[in-house]
C-alpha cells in the first residue's frame, strides 16, 4: 500500500508539474489539501480522511453513486472510488457546489424517511428500496448533480481520485494509450473497396 | 522575440493571431515590415505542448489563464432570434489563444468549389437574401489555396470529382488512416451510389516542416494537439514570423478601439493589457483578423465623430450577413466495435450533396462527415442512445454495449447570408472589460432549415445503408453562435454593399485591412478555414506590394 501510495503521489505531482501557473496557484492549495485524501481514499474504509464530507455524508453519497453505476459482474462507482473524486471536486474546482450537497443529502434522508418511515437515512434502505427513492427524485437538480459528478469521476483520469484502476475506462473498452495505430476497429480492419 | 515600444510606430498592428492573423503576421514580417500582433488570449502552452495525460477533466475545468477558447462569462455576448426580441445571455465562443481557433478545430480543410464564388449567378440572387457573387474567382484564389495547403501542412488526397474543388497540386502529406466510421461510409456509399472522399485535414500524418505526424491519440477537436501534428497557426506561421525578428506577438491584449486621425486614417489601436490597463500602440496600418464576430464588434466600438456609425461602416453593412453555421446529423450503433474514439475526429466525407439541387425544392447543400464518440466523460454524460436508461443497471449495461459500437454523422450545411442576421453592440450588457457585449441576432432562412432536415434524413439513410442496428437523430436546431461565424465584413467591388474591396482594404479607410472569416460573401458548406487561409495569403501578397509602393 505504501509503495502504491508513493507512485500515486508522484503521478499526481508529475501531472501537477505540467500545469500552467495560474491554475496551479488557484487550485494548488486544494490539490495539496486533497492529495493525502486522494491517496488514502484508495481504501474506502478510510472515510474519515475526506476533506469536505463527514464520514456519514460520504457513506450516503457513495450509496447514491453505487446506484447510478452499480456493481454487477464488473466493478462500479463504489470500486472506482467515485466518492473520493466528488469529495475532492467539492474542495477544488467545484467548491461552489458544497451547499448543494449539504442540503441535498438532508433532502435525500427526508425522502427516504417519507417513503420508508422505519429508515433513518438513505443508506439504511435495501438495494431495491434505494432504487425506488432515487426514482422518486431522479428529476431533481441534486440527483442530476450527483449523477454528473458520479459519471465524471468514473471516467476522469485516475489522478483526480476516481476511476480507480481505470475501472471506468475498462467498462467502455477505452484504451487510454497516448498513441494508437490503425486498424482501430472491426470495420476498418476488413479488406477495403476504397480506390 | 523582438519587442516594440507602444510609442514606436510599427508598420502593422495585426489584431488576432488565428487562421488569418497568423498568416498575415508571417507574410508581412518576412517581407521586412515591423509587426505587432495583439492576441487577447495567452500562449496556451498546455493547449498544445503540455505534459499530456489524456486529462479530459482538466480540459473541462481549465483556468481562464489557460483557456483555449473564449469564456462567454467574460467575453460576454447576447443572443436573440429577431429584432423584436430582447437579447439574452449567449453562449458564443471562439478561439482565444495564440493561434486562435486553429489550435482546437477539427482541422477540416475543404476548399470552396469554383461555383461557390458565384452562386448568385448560378441559382439566382434569391429575393430577401444577400446571396451575391464574390469579387474574386476560384481561379484567382487557387494558387493561394495551394500555397496555404503547403505552408500550413494539410493532409489529404487529391480526387477528381465534380463535388470537390480541382487542385493544381497534390496535398503535401497523405490522408489520415481510415477509421471504422470511414469504412462504413464506403460501405453505405457503395450501396447508395454516393462518393466518399478522405477528408482534407490540417493534421499532418507524417513528418513535415519540422513537425511530426499525428499519433491518433483521439483527444482531438476541442483540445490542443500535444505533438503539434495539428497545423495550427501557433505551430506553423507564427514561429516563422517571430523568427524574422520583425514580429512581436503580444498576448493578453484585448483591443478596445481602432483610432483614426482627422484625415480618416488609422493611427493605431488601444487595448487592455493583462492588468487591464489601457495601452495605445502606434501603427502605420492595421490588419483586423479577430474573426467575424469580434472584428465587426471592434469596428462598431471604434465609432468617432468622423465615423459615427462605426469604423468602415458608412454604408451600415458592418456586422450584417452574419452566418453562424448550419448542421445536422444522426447517430447509430453497429454490431462490431468501431473504436472510433481513436484517431482524428473525422476522416471522410460524403460529398454528393455539396451542390444545391433545384429538384429538392429549396436552396442548400452540405457535406456529410463520419465520426464516432469523443471522450469518456462526455460520452458517459450524454452519448448513449436515447432509449438507454440514465442511471442504474441498465445505464451501465448500455455503456458496455454501445460505447465502442457507436458512429455519428455530422453534416456541415449552407446558411444564406441575410441582412437581418448580424452582430452589433448590446445596449446594456458589458463584457468583463466594461465594453459593450457582442449582440447576435440570427434566424436562418427557411431554406436553410429545410436543408438541415434534408441532411438529417440523408444521415439516417446512410447509416441504415451501412448496416446499423439502430439509428437515432435529434431534431434540427438553428444555430445560436460558435466558431464558424462568417460574413460580417464582406468583400465586394461596390462600396455601397460591401465593407472591404477585393484586396481586403476597407472602402472607407485607406490603411485598414480586414482579413478573416468576416470577408466571406457566402459561407460555403460551413467549412471556412481553408478559404480564410487562402484569402490571407492572397491579401498579404497584395498588401506587401502596396506597402512597398507607398500606396498604404
Amino acid at each position: 500500500m505504501d509503495t502504491q501510495g508513493k507512485s500515486r503521489r508522484s503521478f499526481l505531482i508529475d501531472s501537477v508539474a505540467g500545469l500552467g501557473g495560474v491554475w496551479v496557484a488557484a487550485n494548488y492549495p486544494g490539490i495539496l489539501e486533497a492529495e493525502d485524501h486522494v491517496l488514502r481514499a484508495a481504501e474506502l474504509g478510510q472515510a474519515d480522511k475526506f476533506v469536505f464530507f463527514t464520514p456519514e455524508q460520504a457513506l450516503e453519497v457513495e450509496e447514491m453513486a453505487a446506484q447510478i453505476i452499480p456493481t454487477d459482474q464488473t466493478p462500479g462507482a463504489r470500486e472506482a472510488h467515485v466518492v473520493a473524486f466528488i469529495d475532492r471536486a467539492l474542495v477544488t474546482f467545484d467548491s461552489e457546489r458544497q451547499a448543494d450537497y449539504t442540503q441535498g443529502l438532508e433532502d435525500l434522508a427526508a425522502q427516504a424517511r417519507q417513503s420508508f418511515p422505519s429508515a433513518g437515512k438513505f443508506s439504511d434502505l435495501t438495494f431495491d428500496q434505494q432504487i425506488q427513492v432515487l426514482t422518486e427524485i431522479e428529476r431533481t437538480p441534486f440527483f442530476n448533480l450527483v449523477r454528473t459528478h458520479t459519471i465524471t469521476g468514473f471516467f476522469a483520469s485516475p489522478v483526480h481520485g476516481g476511476n480507480h484502476d481505470k475501472i471506468g475506462w475498462q467498462l467502455l473498452g477505452y484504451d487510454d494509450s497516448l498513441n494508437h495505430e490503425a486498424p482501430f476497429g472491426y470495420y476498418d480492419a476488413l479488406p477495403q473497396p476504397r480506390g | 522575440m523582438r519587442q516594440f515600444r507602444p510609442q514606436e510606430e510599427v508598420d502593422f498592428v495585426i489584431i488576432g493571431s488565428g487562421a488569418a492573423g497568423g498568416i498575415m503576421a508571417k507574410q508581412l514580417s518576412m517581407a521586412g515590415f515591423s509587426v505587432v500582433v495583439l492576441e487577447q488570449g495567452g500562449w496556451g502552452k498546455y493547449g498544445h505542448e503540455w505534459d499530456y495525460n489524456k486529462d479530459e477533466l482538466l480540459q473541462r475545468n481549465i483556468s481562464d489563464e489557460d483557456r483555449l477558447m473564449s469564456n462567454p462569462a467574460r467575453q460576454r455576448n447576447t443572443f436573440r432570434r429577431t429584432d423584436r426580441e430582447e437579447a439574452r445571455p449567449g453562449n458564443h465562443s471562439y478561439g482565444s489563444v495564440v493561434g486562435g481557433g486553429t489550435v482546437t478545430y477539427g482541422g477540416s480543410s475543404w476548399r470552396h468549389l469554383p461555383w461557390e464564388f458565384n452562386e448568385a449567378s448560378h441559382v439566382g440572387t434569391m429575393a430577401g437574401t444577400g446571396l451575391a457573387d464574390w469579387p474574386i474567382s476560384y481561379e484567382e484564389l487557387e494558387p493561394y489555396y495551394t500555397q496555404a495547403e503547403w505552408e500550413m501542412g494539410i493532409s489529404g488526397q487529391r480526387v477528381d470529382s465534380p463535388f470537390v474543388a480541382p487542385m493544381s497540386k497534390e496535398y503535401p502529406v497523405p490522408p489520415v488512416p481510415m477509421k471504422s466510421s470511414g469504412a462504413l461510409f464506403y460501405r453505405a456509399a457503395a450501396k447508395l451510389g454516393l462518393s466518399v472522399v478522405p477528408g482534407p485535414l490540417a493534421i499532418i500524418t507524417e513528418g513535415y516542416m519540422g513537425r511530426s505526424g499525428c499519433v491518433n491519440c483521439g483527444m482531438c477537436s476541442g483540445y490542443g494537439c500535444h505533438v503539434k501534428a495539428r497545423s495550427s497557426s501557433a505551430v506553423t506561421v507564427i514561429p516563422l514570423a517571430i523568427e524574422t525578428g520583425n514580429c512581436e506577438v503580444r498576448v493578453r491584449s484585448y483591443v478596445r478601439e481602432i483610432l483614426t486621425d482627422n484625415n480618416g486614417r488609422v493611427t493605431g489601436v488601444t487595448y487592455f493589457n493583462a492588468e487591464k490597463q489601457e495601452v495605445f500602440q502606434n501603427a502605420k496600418s492595421v490588419v483586423l483578423s479577430a474573426n467575424a464576430g469580434e472584428s465587426a464588434r471592434l469596428l462598431l466600438m471604434s465609432a468617432s465623430n468622423r465615423f459615427p456609425d462605426g469604423l468602415a461602416n458608412s454604408n451600415g453593412v458592418v456586422g450584417r450577413y452574419l452566418m453562424l453555421g448550419g448542421g445536422a446529423g444522426a447517430s447509430a450503433l453497429f454490431e462490431h466495435p468501431l473504436n472510433d474514439y481513436k484517431g482524428v475526429v473525422s476522416g471522410t466525407g460524403i460529398v454528393d450533396y455539396v451542390p444545391s439541387d433545384p429538384d429538392r425544392g429549396f436552396y442548400g447543400g452540405g457535406r456529410m462527415t463520419s465520426r464516432g464518440y469523443a471522450t469518456p466523460i462526455s460520452y458517459g454524460l450524454g452519448g448513449l442512445s436515447p432509449d438507454a436508461p440514465r442511471w442504474g443497471a441498465g445505464y451501465k449495461q448500455a455503456l458496455r454495449d454501445e460505447s465502442r459500437h457507436r458512429m455519428a454523422i455530422s453534416c456541415f450545411t449552407t446558411q444564406l447570408p441575410l441582412e437581418t442576421n448580424r452582430v452589433d453592440l448590446d445596449p446594456t450588457v458589458k463584457d468583463e472589460w466594461g465594453l459593450p457585449a457582442m449582440r447576435i441576432t440570427s434566424t436562418s432562412h427557411p431554406d436553410d432549415i429545410k436543408n438541415m432536415e434534408f441532411f438529417r434524413q440523408k444521415s439516417i439513410e446512410v447509416l441504415e445503408a451501412a448496416g446499423a442496428k439502430s439509428v437515432w437523430a435529434g431534431p434540427v436546431r438553428d444555430s445560436t453562435g460558435g466558431a464558424h461565424n462568417r460574413g460580417t465584413c464582406r468583400l465586394g467591388d461596390d462600396p455601397r454593399t460591401s465593407v472591404v474591396d477585393k484586396y481586403h482594404r476597407a472602402h472607407d479607410v485607406p490603411n485598414l485591412f480586414i482579413v478573416d472569416g468576416s470577408n466571406l460573401v457566402t459561407g460555403g458548406r460551413n467549412h471556412p478555414t481553408m478559404t480564410i487561409q487562402a484569402l490571407a495569403f492572397r491579401a498579404a501578397e497584395h498588401l506587401v506590394r502596396s506597402a512597398r509602393a507607398g500606396e498604404v
